[in-house]
């Protein structure tokens, strides 16, 4: 006899078990015809490559909060150093403090040390305080960087597990991002071919994926420097306002106004010099 | 240290039944190692999966520990990283207080120490092996819960089921080196054959007084098996 509160263990693969009813209960009768209900994601493509003399990182800009677009232009390629920088999946606001605490205690390294972070050590500090929290805080990363070490890619899960690898694709869009990189990627491509790939790898998860969407951010870190391409690729979309929606000062007419005077004395008053040096 | 405040933590299991979506980064995997007279071969397979996406299909889970000692890992990705990590860095420390090269013996005991005391938060599998001038060639597993055993061969991970019928039956006392790799490769593509969690290319690591040799053998050339 099957217990109730047994959970059941997730199955992989696609599952067809209600097929037949949703097409039984959208072909229903006149009165009940029911719609099926809007797929709901939150979603990201976020994509990595080394190339011959550095990494690319590449991320698409929307952001989504149930079916609606929250932002349609929404950094997700974060600054952790001068020559590290992270894309960041899951949710957003994991992502963006996780990266953003990282990049303090990197640049209060480097003053305290007078050396250059390294990837190898952001990618430590995150498999810490990403194991610490057991996988409560979501955020999937991708780390890219060039240090003195040479140019290297890698993907942080929420878990705390780490993986090295030279191209990579991270986020709700990621199965048709990898095929893109799966099928295209070689080991020392150039710059351009390098951008193309990863241009191609956001695009694909773009398009096939409902969460990921808008524009393609490219992110090109070498040797010599950062080239933050924002937007590579513009969405062919584009959003321009068809009508001024600014109203002229007097549309809404007033009625009635009262204004009432706040009543302030005031009880105490101090002064506090700050100390500035005046030699340093 | 930071990394082994995980322990700290005073999250039991039980507190949290999370299942999501994306289920914990899993190395269910094939893993091994075989002592020969003079060292140890261990082999693993090369893949990582969350969920049924294999989100890394060259894994390295041969880590070394120390010089001489290396570990395979099998079961969740973060907690045997995290493991690895720790041992590590109490083997370094116990390594340098006594000067001295630390015995394989040594490592699994910290692994096993480990794995047992937080067993309700961990899962992971490992079978530390590796080369030490007291004892020579050592296999010991420590498997899921905690245990600590030493064998002269040991294979682990979701795709060993399929092959200890193999390895019960091809397994010899006193296998030379070259022999050990060949038993080796054999059993892991076997296991990957049939283990839908184990795949990718074979990673093979010789560990002996010399040091280590690492091969890899590509998916085309694992040796071949006519299936029915």
């Amino acid at each position: 006899m099957a217990l109730s509160y047994v959970l059941e263990p997730a199955v992989s693969g696609f599952n067809f078990e209600n097929s037949t009813r949703n097409i039984v209960l959208e072909n229903g009768s006149e009165e009940g015809k029911i719609k099926a209900p809007k797929p709901m994601k939150t979603g990201t493509t976020i994509a990595g490559v080394v190339y011959k003399d550095g990494v690319v990182l590449g991320a698409d800009t929307r952001a989504t909060s149930d079916e609606v677009v929250a932002d349609k232009m929404c950094a997700k390629i974060h600054y952790i150093a001068p020559n590290i920088y992270c894309c960041g999946a899951g949710t957003a606001a994991d992502t963006e403090k996780t990266t953003d605490m990282l990049s303090s205690n990197l640049t209060i390294f480097s003053m305290n040390s007078g050396r250059n972070p390294r990837v190898v050590m952001a990618v430590n500090i995150l498999q810490d305080m990403l194991f610490r929290y057991r996988g409560m805080i979501g955020a999937h990363l991708i780390l890219g960087g060039v240090d003195c070490t040479g140019s290297h890619l890698y993907t942080v899960g929420p878990y705390g597990s780490i993986d090295k690898v030279p191209y990579l694709a991270m986020g709700s869009g990621k199965l048709p991002a990898m095929g893109i990189l799966e099928d295209r990627f070689k080991g020392n491509m150039d710059l351009e071919e390098a951008k193309a790939l990863v241009s191609d790898a956001i695009h694909a998860g773009i398009m096939s994926d409902l969460g990921s969407g808008n524009n393609i951010d490219l992110c090109v870190i070498t040797k010599e420097g950062v080239d933050y391409i924002r937007p590579h690729r513009e969405s062919i979309y584009n959003y321009k306002r068809q009508a001024k929606y600014k109203y002229k000062p007097g549309t809404t007419p007033v009625l009635t106004k009262t204004v009432n005077q706040l009543e302030l004395e005031l009880v105490h008053e101090t002064v506090q010099m700050m100390e500035t040096a005046g030699s340093s | 240290l930071a990394k082994c405040t995980f322990f700290i933590s005073h999250l039991t299991f039980s507190d949290i039944l999370y299942c999501d979506e994306n289920v914990c980064v899993c190395v269910q995997t094939t893993i091994m190692a075989v002592e020969f007279d003079g060292g140890v071969v261990m082999g693993a397979d090369s893949r990582t999966t969350t969920g049924a996406y294999i989100a890394n299909r060259v894994t390295d889970k041969l880590t070394p520990i120390h010089e001489r000692i290396f570990c395979c890992r099998s079961g969740s990705a973060a907690d045997t990283q995290a493991i690895a990590d720790a041992v590590t860095y109490q083997l370094g420390f116990h390594s340098i207080e006594l000067d001295e090269a630390p015995l394989v013996q040594t490592a699994a005991s910290l692994f096993r120490d480990m794995c047992y005391r937080y067993r309700e938060e961990l899962m992971a599998g490992i079978i530390v092996a590796g080369w030490d001038r007291r004892r020579g060639g050592q296999v010991y597993t420590v498997p899921v819960g905690g245990m600590m055993t030493r064998q002269p061969v040991s294979v682990g991970g979701s795709g060993s089921s399929y092959i200890y019928g193999f390895v019960d039956s091809n397994y010899k006392p006193a296998m030379s080196k070259e022999e050990c790799l060949k038993f080796t490769a054999e059993a892991l593509t076997l296991a990957m054959e049939r283990d839908g969690s184990s795949g990718g290319v074979v990673r093979l690591a010789v560990i002996s007084e010399q040091g280590v040799e690492r091969q890899v053998i590509l998916g085309n050339q694992l040796p071949k098996f006519s299936t029915v």
